[in-house]
């Protein structure tokens, strides 16, 4: 009722307050507002279904669209609009919060945070990438579960060889990490390298990977 | 053109707008009319050529709305007669409850001054929104609101 009851101070001119208040009350009977999100989805008007899940890396944003699974973002602070602002922008501004469509990749998130999953079915789009960041995200596609490739190896493979700060950065960009395991790429030199989530992260999916392992 | 994604508009307008419908046209009719405000703004929205006034944008869908689903019961309840004079009032659904008495004057507004009224207080929108909405000037939307209040003061004292 907060933003009914806010606008008291909005309306000093009509000076009819008590009816103004009378009006609110009466309507504080009006029920919940029906979901739209299926009907919408029915109507083909349903661009792009967003959720927010936890797990063991914290806080996940997962959006799909028809196509597939768009995005996968790691919530810090209060990046959630961003996220959804981005993909307003260059997707469809159709974005709906829409938990139950995110039902099939959630549940194979958890298979895989749990060490029960190696490699990820759900159809995916890739419209969020760059053709070079496609080109590398595919390259490290092919890296096993639970083993590690370097900057270096991802750039060649990619078809630039001399790029492994470009393959880097690409890597950064992934709009699509644990699923496209942009974790499993390290430097050539042994150091962890970086990482699109933080560092903490990149370890804890690299231990998850080891554990289930042996 | 940067539209917000559609769900900050749901969450800021949502449940005005319902309450709104249910205002207009009655709790039972409200909820289609809503999915229908909301489908045929989610319809439009990519090819909206300014965000300045969305909330306004969204009340003119809703209030288009209310007069479909008031045609459409008149039709129904009259199926003879040209709904000339829209009984858009939801007189019958009206809940019973302390402020019944002040719905069921709500409901006997003429429509505009209803509109007016209910997008004021039940939307929270500036005279400007209420013009966009109303598709009216702001001055008629300011008379309307008024002279609206103004009888619904008459009925509460009396």
């Amino acid at each position: 009722m907060t933003s009914i009851d806010a606008t008291n101070s909005h309306h000093p001119d009509d000076g009819l307050d008590a009816v103004a208040q009378a009006l609110r009350n009466a309507l504080r009977t009006a029920g919940t507002p029906p979901p739209i999100v299926d009907a919408a989805a029915a109507a083909g008007l349903l661009d792009v279904a967003y959720a927010t899940t936890d797990s063991p890396v914290g806080r996940l944003l997962l959006a799909t669209t028809p196509a597939g699974l768009a995005r996968l973002a790691y919530l810090d602070g209060d990046n959630e609009d961003a996220v959804l602002t981005d993909m307003a922008a260059r997707l469809s501004p159709r974005v709906l919060s829409a938990p139950a469509r995110l039902d099939e990749p959630r549940r194979e998130l958890d298979e895989y945070f749990a060490g029960r999953r190696r490699r990820f079915d759900v159809a995916l789009d890739l419209r969020l990438m760059t053709d070079f960041t496609r080109r590398v995200l595919a390259a490290t596609a092919a890296i096993p579960y639970g083993s590690l490739s370097t900057y270096r190896d991802v750039a060649t493979e990619a078809g630039s060889p001399r790029g492994s700060r470009a393959a880097g950065n690409a890597l950064g960009a992934n709009p699509l990490p644990i699923v496209l395991p942009c974790h499993r790429v390290v430097h050539a030199g042994g150091g962890l390298g970086g990482y699109t989530g933080g560092l903490d992260r990149k370890r804890t999916l690299l231990a998850i990977e080891r554990g289930a392992r042996t | 053109m940067r539209l917000p994604p559609f769900q900050t508009l749901l969450d800021a307008h949502g449940r005005d707008v319902h309450r709104f419908l249910v205002a207009m046209i009655g709790p039972v009719d409200a909820d289609d009319a809503y999915q229908e405000t909301w489908l045929a703004a989610l319809r439009a929205y990519p090819e909206l050529r300014q965000a300045a006034n969305l909330k306004g944008w969204l009340f003119t869908i809703a209030h288009r709305k209310a007069i479909d689903h008031a045609r459409s019961r008149a039709r129904r309840a009259t199926p003879v007669a040209e709904p000339a004079d829209l009984p858009l009032a939801p007189v019958a659904d009206a809940p019973v409850t302390p402020e019944g008495d002040l719905w069921a004057a709500v409901a006997a507004l003429p429509d505009k001054q209803r509109t007016a009224v209910a997008l004021r207080f039940i939307g929270d929108s500036a005279y400007a929104e209420i013009a966009v909405a109303m598709e009216t000037s702001e001055e008629a939307a300011r008379r309307n609101v008024h002279e609206g209040l103004t009888r619904l003061r008459k009925e509460a004292v009396r």
